[in-house]
């Protein structure tokens, strides 16, 4: 296109952009005495008027050609190799760093419930390759069960986490049980739905779950027995310190960076045995899997069940963090978030999930300040990282067996788009 | 002698279509036995019968004198009968040795056949740490057959293996299968469209025509036959 075309068409789509604009932003009626005004806003539909131009010269300057793909220089691919024993202390050592407050501190939690939530996910989206749109679900069956079990029962926090943790991987066969015979968008369409039917269960079975109210009160967890509490028998009061509220929030920090190393641990344990690699096969072909005798049934039920019950013991820790549940904290948006921490990080990737949830979740808390304009930046992030990382931040994978040296696989074979 | 694997009067479904009626055939012990056919004949509905996916609707499948006629897809295959399925299907995103690797721990096995597959396919064993994806087609066939060896089965079922594959590539998997059944007397059962290559290999053959077998006799017999000439060897060209 020649010079002259290309300013034209920009100038066209400025002209359409003015059209639009002129009525729609540039009159705006305002109340003042007596009935209502014309206003004027003609700077704004100037500045608009001039994106549209630039914009549409951007594409027409840019159109056909490729967008760079980033691959990262060789020092920081090594540096890689370091980043997860150095995010791992850092994880150890935040609540002692001097800038720590308590604000960072309950940002740190929930980064890591995330961290926690998009490992669990990764389990069944990134090693099973099976697409999980009502993950929230098991997260709410672990919240509500360990709510109910505690102000019903009496029960502690230490008890109830396990059976949490067994109730949501029963709930997890059963999403699993029916859906075994379908695959890819299907298979997402079910799980989507599962995850809005106990949603609209826990908002209407009003009797056992308070409906819209939630349950609220919920105890809140205790070190061997010490509450922290500034009574005496309490925590501070035991170890002779002062009473300070921030020890909770420390406790409840360790808490869940343990939870959530629990989860990793376990994946990680788990790629090495048979059943780790049965998910990985199932993942790639699940007709080589049946011709090579692995049982599909059982292999995807416990990806299913192993998945949901992480999401169970992340949910009682949030019910005990909160003291308060309502349907309101387990609806699609929460799936969808831990759905995109999973696919942005790079499937079946522990530590570019770990990134993903520090970014999406740290980075939305620290764009705050900018009301609205938050979720357009987090969406705009999210598809500039996958235009020029489209598998993820940390798109190799690790093969679990090797003969001599593990060497990472790259980019290129892991998935991508699906 | 008894045979190692019996189908009789075995008839299945595809879908809502009937693929396979009143098949019987039995495959020895020590045996390549070759099922060969037109597209669409059913011989691929025939070994997925026999692994019970779909299961078959009326007759009796048995392998060493058990009925495994109702047995479970992966119960059959834990009973020593191994498939490499039609279009190999290996696992891209794993190494080649992951990929073998998979074949016996499926089963619960340790995988100690890996040097005896290595020594069959010596370009599985340069390749070994590269992703399965990247191989080329007749690489990925040795590499589906050796998977399905991992397990020590007793018998072989092999789905096409020369599907678009080069003439000199089909001739080398060939040998391959020839030496595995004379040196370590694994049974075959053979699927193949290539008449030709696949009769002289076998001891025995059965022709497969719209679901049903219409001729049956050792290799040599089928291929100097007319009708299997003319309908499957190109009109008497070798």
């Amino acid at each position: 296109m020649t010079p002259v075309a290309t300013l034209r068409d920009a100038g066209l789509a400025a002209l359409v952009a003015f059209g639009l604009f002129a009525p729609l932003v540039g009159l705006r009626t305002e109340v003042v005495e007596g009935g209502l005004a014309l206003r004027g806003r003609w700077d704004d539909v100037a500045w608009l008027v001039l994106l549209a131009f630039v914009g549409r010269l951007a594409v027409l300057l840019l159109a056909g050609r490729r967008l760079p793909r980033l691959s990262l220089p060789a020092p920081l691919t090594r540096a890689g190799r370091h980043a997860a024993p150095f995010f791992l202390g850092l994880a150890l050592l935040l609540p002692w760093l001097p800038f720590v407050e308590r604000y960072e501190l309950d940002l740190g939690i929930l980064v890591l419930t995330y961290v926690m939530l998009g490992w669990g996910l990764n389990i069944v989206v990134g090693l099973a390759g099976l697409l999980d749109l009502g993950y929230v679900a098991f997260y709410a069956v672990g919240a509500y069960s360990y709510a109910l079990l505690s102000l019903t029962y009496g029960l502690s926090f230490w008890v109830c986490l396990p059976l949490a943790g067994i109730l949501a991987a029963f709930a997890g066969v059963l999403l699993g049980f029916p859906v075994l015979r379908l695959r890819g968008d299907y298979l997402a369409i079910v799980t989507l739905a599962f995850g809005e039917i106990i949603r609209v269960v826990l908002t209407n079975w009003v009797s056992l779950t308070g409906g819209p109210n939630g349950l609220s009160g919920i105890p809140r967890p205790g070190l061997f027995g010490l509450s922290f509490t500034s009574e005496e028998g309490g925590f501070a009061d035991f170890f002779g310190l002062d009473y300070d509220p921030v020890h909770r929030v420390i406790f409840l920090y360790y808490l869940i960076l343990g939870l959530a190393l629990l989860t990793n641990w376990v994946t990680l344990r788990l790629r090495r045995q048979p059943l780790g690699r049965a998910w990985e096969a199932l993942r790639e072909d699940e007709i080589a899997c049946r011709a090579l005798g692995i049982n599909v049934t059982v292999t995807k039920l416990t990806a299913f069940a192993i998945g949901a019950m992480f999401a169970g013991f992340a949910g009682s820790f949030f019910a005990t963090r909160q003291a308060f549940v309502s349907p309101e904290s387990f609806t699609f948006i929460e799936s969808a978030i831990i759905l995109a921490i999973v696919v942005l990080g790079g499937m079946g990737s522990q530590l570019g999930v770990a990134l993903a949830a520090l970014l999406l979740i740290g980075g939305t808390e620290l764009f705050r300040d900018l009301a609205e304009w938050r979720m357009l930046i987090f969406g705009a992030a999210m598809v500039v990282i996958m235009v020029v990382r489209p598998r993820g931040l940390v798109g190799t994978r690790t093969p679990s067996i090797a003969l001599k040296e593990k060497r990472a696989i790259g980019g290129n074979f892991v998935s991508e788009g699906h | 002698m008894s045979a190692l694997l019996r189908m009789e009067g075995v008839a299945a479904n595809y879908g809502a279509v009937q693929a396979l009626v009143d098949v019987s055939i039995h495959v020895d012990q020590g045996e390549i036995v070759t099922l060969i056919g037109a597209n669409g004949a059913g011989k691929s509905t025939l070994l997925m019968t026999l692994c019970g996916d779909p299961r078959a609707r009326a007759g009796r499948i048995t392998f060493d004198g058990e009925d495994i006629s109702n047995l479970p897809t992966h119960a059959i295959m834990r009973r020593g009968i191994a498939q490499a399925p039609e279009g190999r299907r290996v696992f891209p995103r794993m190494t080649v040795r992951e990929n073998l690797m998979m074949g016996a721990e499926a089963l619960g096995q340790p995988g100690d056949e890996l040097p005896r597959v290595l020594a069959l396919f010596p370009r599985l064993e340069e390749r070994i740490a590269q992703r399965a994806g990247t191989l080329s087609g007749g690489e990925q066939q040795m590499l589906a057959i050796g998977r399905a060896l991992m397990s020590k089965p007793r018998l072989l079922l092999l789905d096409e293996p020369s599907l678009g594959l080069a003439p000199l590539v089909v001739k080398q998997i060939f040998g391959a299968i020839r030496r595995l059944n004379a040196e370590a007397g694994v049974t075959v059962l053979l699927v193949e469209q290539n008449a030709n290559l696949a009769l002289r290999l076998a001891h025995r053959g059965y022709v497969l025509v719209n679901g049903r077998i219409t001729m049956a006799g050792t290799g040599a017999e089928l291929l100097a036959r007319e009708e299997i000439r003319d309908a499957y060897l190109g009109g008497g060209a070798s």
